[in-house]
Formats: structure tokens, sequence, C-alpha cells
């Protein structure tokens, strides 16, 4: 079909040539070609590097906008923010970033993540959102494991009733006036819904939502407090474990 | 010894993508990122395209630097080019397909690793012109495309009775086509693996029931000649 390629390289390989030329003219051109496409990789990086930013901030905010409605604030949610160490109220165990807002300079609400240790197939991680008076605004539901088709209409976007997904039960909630025995499913006599086939996932939902809203609704003045306050609470030990 | 493709060349070449030495349905290759991500069928025929841009770009790129690359180590070569052009895709499709780009996560570094790509490197582009390359390239891709977007269809459509959920994330505003009535109450296999490996092996069985089919009728039926039928050419 064409110029025997691989046949001229078999060809020169036996060639004289003793091994430390061999091998020194391989890591050449193995050199040149490293060369070569690291430098369309820097170029490719340098140059797609301002758009990812922008849609990981933007993706960011869209999950923000899902659990708090973008009319209820005017600061610039994503520079306000304030990292909390590991909260077992949370389910945390790495340091998480609280969000918040503010509307003419009012504390307006707090979107933070809390984790569901519990779920059928290990963690589920929730953002919720909460105001100052301690309304649930909003809870998504941001990554998780639970069993395709069963438990994972905890994700509006794989929950079959579009209209009214399972997640929305939460919208609106005014923590402080549910009480304890409330925040379970209906199957263990509380007020939440559920759907047949799981309900492992629901109740480890409930109960991580009621215990960070909870948490956020007690700890409020800590969390809303501006950034340099804030960090100074944050460096008193154990400050988030405190009751 | 012509630099430019001949008919037959290029219908070989194309044959053999889509339809003979199909990388799913006859090589039974990269079955990993098959089972993983044909639960729907936008995800799987866009972790076939970014294939496909892989595919291509790896065949163009070795075919013309065939010359330079020394046969010993021509492995280590090839590697470190479809590593850099999967960094590349990588980046490209997390800047401009981001929510998809989440979905598809892991699976778009491991085409790295997907033998299709080297396979097809080793096999076809260190040995031919790079216009011949880049076709079989494509078609390879393509014969992926159809196979993983077929097979991503009828798992959502057994599993859920949907088709096209996900398309959002690639066309906004689109919306998913319910095709089986809301109350369908949905067969899980069909999402989980073992349904993957399920429907594989029927469109395996089907594609074999056609090729046997189509070989049969092409032979005349065996008039009365005591020679035992050939066999079927390998390929």
């Amino acid at each position: 079909m064409t110029d025997a390629a691989p046949g001229t390289s078999a060809v020169r390989a036996p060639a004289p040539e003793n091994a430390l030329g061999m091998a020194l003219r391989f890591a050449l051109i193995l050199f040149l070609f490293v060369l070569f496409f690291t430098s369309i990789l820097a170029a490719v990086q340098q140059w797609t590097r301002p758009v990812i930013e922008a849609s990981l901030a933007e993706e960011k905010m869209r999950f923000i906008n899902e659990v708090l409605p973008p009319e209820s604030f005017d600061n610039d949610l994503l520079a306000d923010t304030l990292v909390l160490p590991p909260a077992p109220e949370l389910g945390t165990k790495a340091p998480g970033t609280v969000y918040r807002a503010r509307k003419a300079g009012q504390d307006a609400a707090l979107v933070l993540e809390a984790v569901a240790p519990d779920g059928y197939a290990g963690e589920i991680r929730l953002l919720l959102g909460i105001s100052a008076d301690g309304v649930i605004t909003g809870v998504r539901v941001i990554a998780h494991q639970e069993t395709p088709g069963l438990g994972d209409y905890i994700d509006p976007r794989k929950d079959k009733n579009r209209k009214n997904p399972w997640i929305n039960q939460f919208t609106g909630l005014a923590t402080p006036q549910i009480s304890e025995s409330e925040w379970r499913v209906t199957k263990d006599g509380g007020r939440f819904a559920y759907r047949a086939g799981a309900t492992v996932t629901p109740r480890a939902v409930v109960a991580a939502v009621k215990k960070a809203a909870h948490f956020a609704v007690r700890e409020k003045a800590r969390l809303f407090a501006p950034a340099a306050e804030a960090s100074g609470t944050g460096n008193a030990n154990g400050a988030a474990h405190d009751p | 010894m012509e630099p430019r493709m001949t008919r037959e060349e290029f219908r070989a070449i194309a044959r053999n993508g889509l339809w003979q030495q199909n990388t799913s349905l006859v090589q039974v290759l990269g079955l990993c990122p098959l089972l993983a991500m044909t639960t729907n069928m936008v995800n799987g025929a866009m972790l076939s395209l970014a294939t496909i841009l892989v595919m291509v770009i790896a065949n163009v790129a070795v075919a013309s630097l065939r010359r330079w690359i020394p046969h010993e180590m021509r492995i280590p070569v090839f590697i470190l080019i479809i590593a850099a052009l999967v960094t590349v895709v990588d980046l490209l499709f997390n800047a401009w397909f981001h929510a998809l780009y989440v979905i598809l996560g892991i699976f778009i570094p491991l085409i790295t690793t997907n033998c299709i790509v080297l396979a097809r490197v080793e096999a076809f582009a260190a040995r031919n012109p790079p216009l011949h390359s880049t076709l079989d390239g494509l078609f390879m891709g393509i014969g992926m495309l159809w196979t993983l977007s077929l097979l991503g269809a009828l798992r959502e459509l057994i599993a859920g009775g949907t088709l096209f959920s996900g398309i959002d994330l690639v066309l906004p505003g689109a919306s998913a086509l319910q095709v089986f009535p809301e109350s369908y109450a949905g067969f899980l296999l069909a999402a989980l693996p073992p349904g993957a490996f399920i429907l594989l092996g029927c469109m395996i069985a089907g594609k074999n029931w056609l090729d046997a089919r189509a070989a049969a009728r092409k032979q005349p039926p065996p008039i009365a000649s005591g020679h035992a039928a050939p066999l079927a050419e390998g390929t």
C-alpha cells in the first residue's frame, strides 16, 4: 500500500551500534516527543484555564441557586464564605465551606454542605440552604451512590416525579417549629414521604437535614459573622464542637 | 504505490470499523467504559465522541510521525501521544461541556488505557499513511458510537422507559423523551452492569445472526456436490 515504515526501522535496528549509542539515541527521541507533547498540553491548559474556572464557579452557583432563590440575596456569595472545621452535626470529615447570603447588608441565609454518613451505599452529600430565621430554602443532593432506579430519587434529576420531586419536601420548612418526632419518614411516624423500595436512603437524608438545620439555627451568630471575626472564632480550639 | 486512496480501500476501512471489526461487538474491547457509561444513550454517545476524537488525532499523529518512531520503543511513544491527547480532550470537555464532564468523570482520563485506541494505533496507524489512518480511527470510533448508543438506548428504555435522558447537558433546553407511559415500573436490571452484559450479549448474537444469514444468502444452495461447505473465512 505504501512504503514499509516498520520494515525499514526493523532493518535499521540490527545495524552495528553499541548499546550506549542506542540508549542515547532512544532517550533523545523520547525526550523530543515528551517536549513536543508537553508543550501542546501546556498550551491547551493555558487556553482552557479561564473557561474551566468560570464553569466551575458557574456550576457552584447553579447548585446554590437551586437551594436558595437568587433574588433572596445581593452579595457575591462565592466570595463571602467561611471555612468550617469538620463538625459532627454536619457529618463532615473535612473542612467545609459555608456561603453566607446577605441582602442590603442584612443576614439573609446560609448555604452549607452536609453529609449523611448512613446512606444505603455510603455517604450522601447534601447542599442545604437555610434562611436566617431557620426556614429551609432548599436541599439538593450533590453526590451519592444509591442504587439507580431505587434510592436515587433523592436526586431530582433522577426522580420520576418531575413536577414535585421528593427532595422538595424540605423546602419551606421552618426548622424551629418542627418537633423531634416529625423529623422522620412517614413509615417511622414522621412527616416525610418516601418511595416504595428504598427507605434507608430517605431516612439518612432526613436525619442529615435535621441535624444540619438545627446546627445552622443554633450556630447562626457564628456562621454569619463577617470574615475577620469568624476566623477569630474558628481559631478557638474545638469551637465547632461546643454545644 | 499511489499515496491516494482507492475506493476499495475506503470501503474496506469503513466496513471494518462499522461492522466487521466492530470494537464492541467483534473485538469486544473497552468493556469497562462500556458497562459504566451506557446507562443512557447520551452518556454512551458522548463517551464515544470523546474516544473518536482521541482515536482520530492519535492515528493521524502516529501515522505522520511513524518515520521518527523507532520500532523498538514505539509503545512508550504511542502511550505518550495517546495520554497527551486524552488530557487535551479532558481539558476541552471540562471547559465546554462541564456538566457532562462531571458525569463522564474518570472515564475520560481512562480513554488512555482503552485498548481500542492503542490497538488501532499499533495495528493500523503505525503501518499506514495518515489519510487511511484518519479514516480508520473515524470509522472504528463510529462503530463504537453506534454500538454504545444503541446499548445505552436499550438500557434506558428497558430500565426507565425513556430515551435521550440527559440530553439537556449537551443541548440546553432539549428534554428527554418518555417512550413508555409514566406508570412504567421500570426494569432495574437493565440499568445495572449485569444488564449491560446481557444486552451486549444479545447484540453480539444479533450481529452474528445477521452475518450468518447474509452468508447463507450469498452462498448458492448446496447442489449435489459432495464437498462440505467451506468454513467461514476468519478475519
